[in-house]
């Protein structure tokens, strides 16, 4: 109901009010930029969720001139996206902003996860807050999977043969569920076909859909800060955060350096080094899917394989996929089997920052040898580093419970 | 968070992402094309040998004559003299005169598009291939190569570069016997010496480099007035948020 204003006969409206008697703009945008208050002690490590946001945008927008070229179809996709390369206006830069978009997208996205994992940002009451994002996360996987066999080169053939055969490791229906994700007896055209459905309909709508709800309820919520502690408990009189700034314009006109230093990074790679030395698109993705010649080497792209390490560090098929799930799923419990009192890493003890230390080196070197050769001395190492990323997670609540922390001041510092 | 930790950051996560991925490994031996990309004369003669000795029996499917004439400077009337012996008009792509099912019935295998061989596989790789042909009666070609061993594609520039014989250094260990390469020796001379064909073979790999991407060279240019421009709004951007944050403690 439209709040009556206070100078009744005043002469009102204008446009805006026309728009608020029908639809809660300034309402809203109140509540969620010039009076939603978040802390005023963000660091850059805040940041991350923008950017976010930004390279979502940047996706959907290339996305979209990428579709009005693109054709889906085991005959024509290499040459299409070539034909994008080489011959649309422009269309080179908006290929190689969507493939650096992507790699982006999870650098930044891990940032994002690590930063909560920093500051105790999934702690209560901000529990659905990080299962939002977490979901959020498997769908970005299941998207940028789907959208790296469009291209239709060697890697996106194979890699995605690599990876969809994980499923024949589940005892009794496995051979079914990897034909019905196939939806033939090899990866084919209509593989092809259906990944394209899923890359550009269902998985984007799933994740706006999910980018909003986790937007909703941090707003619901409050957003943490690096100290750990609720601004919400020392409100002014006018019933204004103390320690709060207003999101608009303080943190918008932060965010905004923030955007552009990140922009010089990313313009950076599109301009100067869009293959990333073969990061990001690799060598063998050059050259036309064959089914009847297997690369070398395959591995997936690197931000998949700290998890491909962990499922290739097990010998047996079945269990290397159910470790390789596990290390997918245990971050969503984090806000259970985190049982610190302390938010943030600046008031918690030596246990919880080795603890997390390990892991982040952990977490690093399990990418890095996903990369590598399943062999040797990779193979061992991958093995060490997967076992300290399960203890990470499974010793948790032991050593976050008797660590020693210290005290947390009443006010952000 | 202070600055130096930042950076701290920053810089590991960039040494991760440096550790670059190798191209597909070959036959081991590898030598550097050291091309020059910016060199317009040498991709103009990259681009006339490319015509003569390869474009018979390779296509380059995604690269269009009209391309090569935009960024090498040449005419309509030049491309047409000099380069397009198998098409007619400029927006064509470079086909191969060879029909590819008759290739693969000859050779066991259709040669490769080469429109992305470059980016495939590596210039260097494409320059030790070709320096790379040896004298090798056991095959059906009579030639064998350092870089890709059993490979079905004849040594076709020999007239240029004549016949050399490999020679292999021999090790056995735990009764396994591996050959590793050690040096070329000349049997034949052919029209060019040691330096000139090595000269042609770095102008064609250029050439190769350079339809691989076509852009590559322009996106330099434009990615540095763009980062100047995002230099520019940083300094506004910082200004701005300094003002608006000036009252908060």
């Amino acid at each position: 109901m439209a709040r009556i204003e206070a100078e009744v006969g005043k002469p009102q409206g204008g446009f805006m009010k026309w728009i608020d008697d029908r639809f809660p703009l300034t309402e809203t945008m109140k509540a969620h930029a010039t009076e939603y208050y978040a802390s005023k002690n963000f660091n850059w490590w805040y940041i991350f969720g923008v950017l976010a946001t930004v390279v979502l945008v940047i996706q959907l927008v290339t996305g979209i001139f990428l579709t009005m070229n693109y054709k889906p179809a085991a005959a024509d996709a290499f040459a299409s996206v070539e034909y994008i390369m080489r011959d649309v206006e422009w269309g080179w830069l908006i290929r190689y902003m969507h493939s650096t978009g992507a790699s982006f997208f999870f650098i930044v996205v891990y940032l994002h996860m690590f930063r909560a994992m920093l500051y105790g940002s999934y702690k209560k009451p901000r529990e659905l807050i990080w299962i939002i994002g977490m979901l959020i996360f498997f769908v970005l996987m299941a998207e940028g999977f789907a959208g790296y066999l469009l291209p239709w080169g060697q890697m996106s053939y194979w890699g995605a043969q690599v990876i969809i055969s994980l499923f024949g490791a589940i005892p009794w229906v496995g051979d079914s569920i990897v034909e019905f994700i196939r939806g033939d007896y090899s990866i084919s055209d209509i593989t092809l076909n259906r990944f394209f459905a899923l890359h550009v309909i269902v998985l984007p709508l799933a994740l706006i859909a999910l980018v909003f709800v986790h937007i909703v309820a941090l707003h619901h919520v409050g957003s943490n800060n690096p100290d750990g502690i609720e601004i919400k408990d020392h409100k002014g009189p006018d019933g204004v955060p103390l320690d709060g700034v207003p999101f608009h314009p303080h943190h918008t006109s932060k965010d905004l350096v923030g955007i552009i230093v990140f922009l010089m990074l990313f313009t950076g790679v599109v301009f100067f080094a869009p293959e990333m030395g073969g990061l990001f698109l690799e060598h063998a993705n050059f050259e036309p899917a064959n089914m009847t010649a297997t690369p070398e080497h395959i591995a997936p792209v690197w931000y998949y394989t700290p998890y491909y390490a962990i499922l290739r560090a097990v010998p047996d098929k079945l269990w290397g996929f159910i470790l390789f799930a596990i290390a997918v799923l245990l971050p969503l419990f984090l806000p259970w089997l985190d049982r610190c009192r302390v938010r943030s890493i600046r008031y918690r003890g030596w246990m919880y920052k080795t603890a997390l230390t390990i892991f982040v080196i952990s977490f690093i070197s399990l990418g890095y040898l996903g990369l590598k050769p399943a062999e040797h001395i990779y193979v061992i190492l991958a093995r060490i580093f997967s076992f300290l990323y399960f203890m990470f997670f499974l010793l948790m609540p032991y050593y976050t419970s008797i660590d020693k922390t210290k005290p947390v001041p009443d006010r952000v510092t | 968070m202070d600055k130096s930790k930042m950076l701290r950051t920053v810089t590991a996560i960039a040494t991760m992402f440096f550790a670059t991925q190798g191209f597909a490994a070959g036959g081991g031996v590898l030598w550097e094309a050291e091309i020059e990309p910016g060199n317009i004369a040498s991709l103009q003669r990259g681009a006339r040998n490319f015509m003569n000795y390869c474009s018979g029996c390779h296509s380059a499917q995604y690269v269009r004559y009209n391309t090569i004439g935009k960024h090498l400077e040449l005419s309509e009337e030049q491309l047409i003299e000099n380069l397009m012996f198998n098409a007619d008009k400029t927006f064509e792509p470079i086909r191969a005169a060879m029909p590819s099912e008759d290739a693969a019935r000859w050779y066991g295998t259709a040669p490769p598009d080469l429109s992305l061989m470059a980016r495939a596989r590596g210039a260097d790789h494409i320059y030790t291939f070709l320096k790379g042909f040896y004298v090798d009666p056991d095959s059906p070609t009579g030639v064998d190569n350092v870089r890709l061993p059993g490979t079905s594609m004849p040594h076709v520039l020999w007239e240029l570069q004549g016949y050399q014989e490999a020679v292999f250094a021999e090790h056995t260990e735990d009764d396994v016997t591996t050959y590793t390469f050690e040096h070329f020796e000349p049997i034949t001379s052919g029209s060019m010496d040691e330096e000139d064909y090595d000269n042609f073979v770095r102008d064609t790999v250029n050439f190769l480099v350079f339809i691989a991407e076509p852009i590559r060279s322009d996106r330099r240019v434009i990615g540095t007035w763009v980062i100047i421009y995002l230099i520019v709004f940083f300094v506004i951007a910082a200004m701005l948020k300094k003002q608006i944050w000036k009252d908060v403690k």
